[in-house]
């Protein structure tokens, strides 16, 4: 965040709720984020994260309450707003039998953004020597790829990612991370959904856990790993395994036994916060 | 044309000359259709009669001028000296009748085998022969005889093919294109994508009808070309005026593509169901027969369908020779009817497939 500016909210949602049939697919959801805010959306399949953000984006009218980016009502559609935000479907979106370059030179063309501006995000996501390739004959991840080039090609202020490293490789994603990371760096506000917990421990500031449509917490990772209060499991070499709420003496004990070597410690993670909230069960 | 307009309508082009599929049925389909057409009806109708001249026949060749180009119309001759053998090329099918002239008579030797063409033979020669006698007498003919051809069945066969199966083309690859376009977006949720970008949805919907204006009228080029290289097709005085036709019929069955794709499911749902409401439209709007012989209710039924009108106001302006008025009425027909398809499928669309 840049110093001395006032901290202004990028997205304001209040009592957003979005009901399918008898389907409470997002139910009251009241969230603010900063501006220049890293904030990641966990949560199980179904559990509304889609339609919170599709609402937040303009692309849904919510049943009821209000959703304000940049100080501008997201719906009805706005389009002083649209060139302000960058927005990756969770489904890839592309014209028929275009290639690579051509998808991207068009939806900078959308947005008045030159060809050779298109051109440099190509290379940014790693697609330069796909660039004449029809878009039905890239694989899964490098569709994605382009996808969140375009989704990213007019520099928009806040962008909003649905499941971006989803089909990705581990190259990929990590190079996904460091330009989110530095997109964030230079002020830009970003939303992203994910089921990966490293990677919302390792690029969020804030995250928000849903379920059922409702936003259980929504705080920093270290803050919502504290506030579980988990027990530590100290794995040794021999299998054996100590759960005690207190490390230190346990692991000054076993120093003083010399039994340290192997061992593992495994403290709570985002995840355990994960599972305790959200339970252990399959989602339809 | 600004950037935005500019950059769909080349995304839209491309994806259209890309698809092999939609390349061949708007062009290339169509296409076969008018060159088998018309080369098979390009024949003459009522084919010549056969005629062999045994020996010198003074009466027919003395005719006038006027009488001769006639009579090269209804006969083709041959000469022989043989008379039998010129009656056994009639008995066995070659030739339709042998005349022989002796003295001031004469001799015309005709097979019944055939009895229409046995009937036109003589009611042919008749009339030659009662001229030729009017002609001697030196007396100003009593009564004269004016022909005056009824359209259709004078014009040749190219005439009449090419607008029709040029409609025929148009309607199918402007409502094909629209219904597989609006699936296709929804479906991919390009269509969701869009309207993330500030274009309004005039910009897209423009864009979309420029790129099926354009291919309607290529295919226009196209089947104009291919009717004055291959056949003899001329087009007659106010034929221009099928250009602006040609784009309100492109319109109109845009809208019928938007209703297919309004009321399926699926890509291949909306353009079977525009398969499904252009193809018959085609035969009943005389796209590959003339409907003179069909029963009144089916012809007045035609008179509802857009295709019919844009097929007529095609064929007065083209071949008929009638003035740039006649498109009028078929214009104003075709885009009333694609206002109305259009609000109702605006009401029947849903942006979610589900
Ligand atoms: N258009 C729709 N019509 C009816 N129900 C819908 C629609 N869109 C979503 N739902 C339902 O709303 C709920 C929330 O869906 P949503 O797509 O927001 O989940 P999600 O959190 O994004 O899940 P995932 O992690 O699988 O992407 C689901 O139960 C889904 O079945
Ligand atoms: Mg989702």
């Amino acid at each position: 965040m840049a110093a001395g500016r006032p901290v202004t909210n990028a997205i304001e949602v209040t009592g957003l709720t979005k009901t399918y049939g008898d389907l409470r697919a997002v139910d009251d959801v009241t969230l603010a984020v900063e501006e220049g805010e890293f904030v990641g959306i966990l949560g199980p399949n179904g559990a509304g994260k889609t339609t919170l953000l599709e609402m937040i984006e303009g692309l849904r009218e919510p049943d009821s309450g209000s959703a304000v980016v940049l100080g501008l009502p997201a719906w009805p559609r706005n389009p002083a707003l649209l060139p302000r935000i960058g927005v990756q479907l969770q489904a890839s979106s592309f014209f028929d039998y275009l290639t690579a370059r051509e998808q991207i030179r068009t939806f900078a063309a959308l947005y008045g953004v030159p060809a050779a501006h298109a051109d440099e995000w190509l290379e940014r996501v790693g697609l330069v020597e796909k660039a004449g390739t029809r878009v039905e004959q890239l694989s899964g991840g490098q569709q994605q790829r382009l996808s969140i080039a375009c989704a990213l090609v007019h520099d928009p202020d806040v962008v909003f990612l649905d499941e971006p490293t989803a089909a990705l490789d581990p190259q990929a994603r990590r190079n996904l991370w460091d330009l989110l990371s530095g997109l964030n760096d230079s002020g830009r506000t970003v939303v992203l959904t994910t089921h990966y917990m490293d990677e919302a421990e390792t690029l969020a500031d804030r995250v928000a856990i849903m379920d059922h449509g409702r936003v259980l917490v929504h705080d920093t990772p270290a803050a919502l790993v504290r506030g579980l209060d988990a027990a530590t499991r100290i794995t040794l070499a021999d299998g054996e395994v100590i759960t005690t709420r207190d490390p230190a003496a346990e692991i000054a004990r076993l120093a003083d036994e010399q039994r340290l070597a192997g061992v593992q410690v495994h403290t709570g993670t985002l995840e355990d916060v994960f599972l305790e909230l959200t339970g252990r069960e399959y989602r339809a | 044309m600004t950037g935005p307009f500019r950059a769909l309508s080349l995304a839209i082009m491309r994806g259209f000359f890309r698809d092999r599929a939609a390349v061949f049925f708007a062009i290339v389909f169509p296409l076969m259709f008018l060159v088998l057409f018309g080369s098979l009806f390009s024949e003459d109708s009522s084919p010549r009669v056969e005629m062999v001249q045994v020996g010198a026949v003074p009466l027919f060749d003395d005719l006038s001028d006027e009488a001769r180009a006639a009579f090269d119309e209804t006969f083709e001759v041959s000469h022989s000296d043989d008379l039998d053998a010129a009656i056994d090329e009639v008995r066995t099918g070659d030739a339709n009748v042998a005349v022989v002239q002796e003295g001031d008579t004469i001799v015309a030797h005709y097979t019944l085998a055939d009895p229409a063409g046995a009937a036109i033979t003589r009611g042919a020669m008749q009339a030659f022969v009662d001229g030729a006698n009017l002609a001697a007498t030196g007396q100003p003919p009593t009564y004269s005889m004016e022909t005056d051809p009824v359209e259709d069945e004078s014009i040749d066969a190219i005439q009449y093919y090419m607008p029709s199966l040029l409609g025929w083309a148009i309607a199918m690859s402007a409502a094909f294109g629209a219904a597989a376009t609006l699936q296709g977006w929804r479906k991919s949720k390009l269509l969701r994508r869009l309207q993330l970008a500030p274009v309004s949805s005039t910009t897209v919907v423009g864009a979309r009808v420029s790129v099926t204006v354009s291919i309607a009228l290529v295919q226009m080029a196209i089947f104009i070309g291919t009717g004055a290289l291959l056949f003899d097709l001329t087009l007659t005085g106010d034929w221009w005026m099928a250009i602006p036709l040609v784009v309100v019929g492109t319109l109109c069955f845009m809208a019928v593509g938007l209703l297919a794709a309004a009321i399926t499911k699926s890509q291949e749902g909306a353009v079977n169901a525009a398969n499904f409401i252009v193809l018959p439209m085609a035969m009943l709007s005389g796209t590959f027969f003339p409907l003179e012989g069909a029963p009144q209710w089916l012809q007045s039924f035609a008179q509802i369908l857009p295709l019919k009108h844009l097929n007529e106001g095609m064929l007065d302006v083209m071949v008929r020779g009638e003035p740039w008025t006649a498109a009028l009425g078929p214009m104003l027909y075709l885009a009333a009817f694609a206002t109305v398809v259009t609000l109702v499928a605006a009401r029947l669309f849903r942006w979610e497939t589900a």
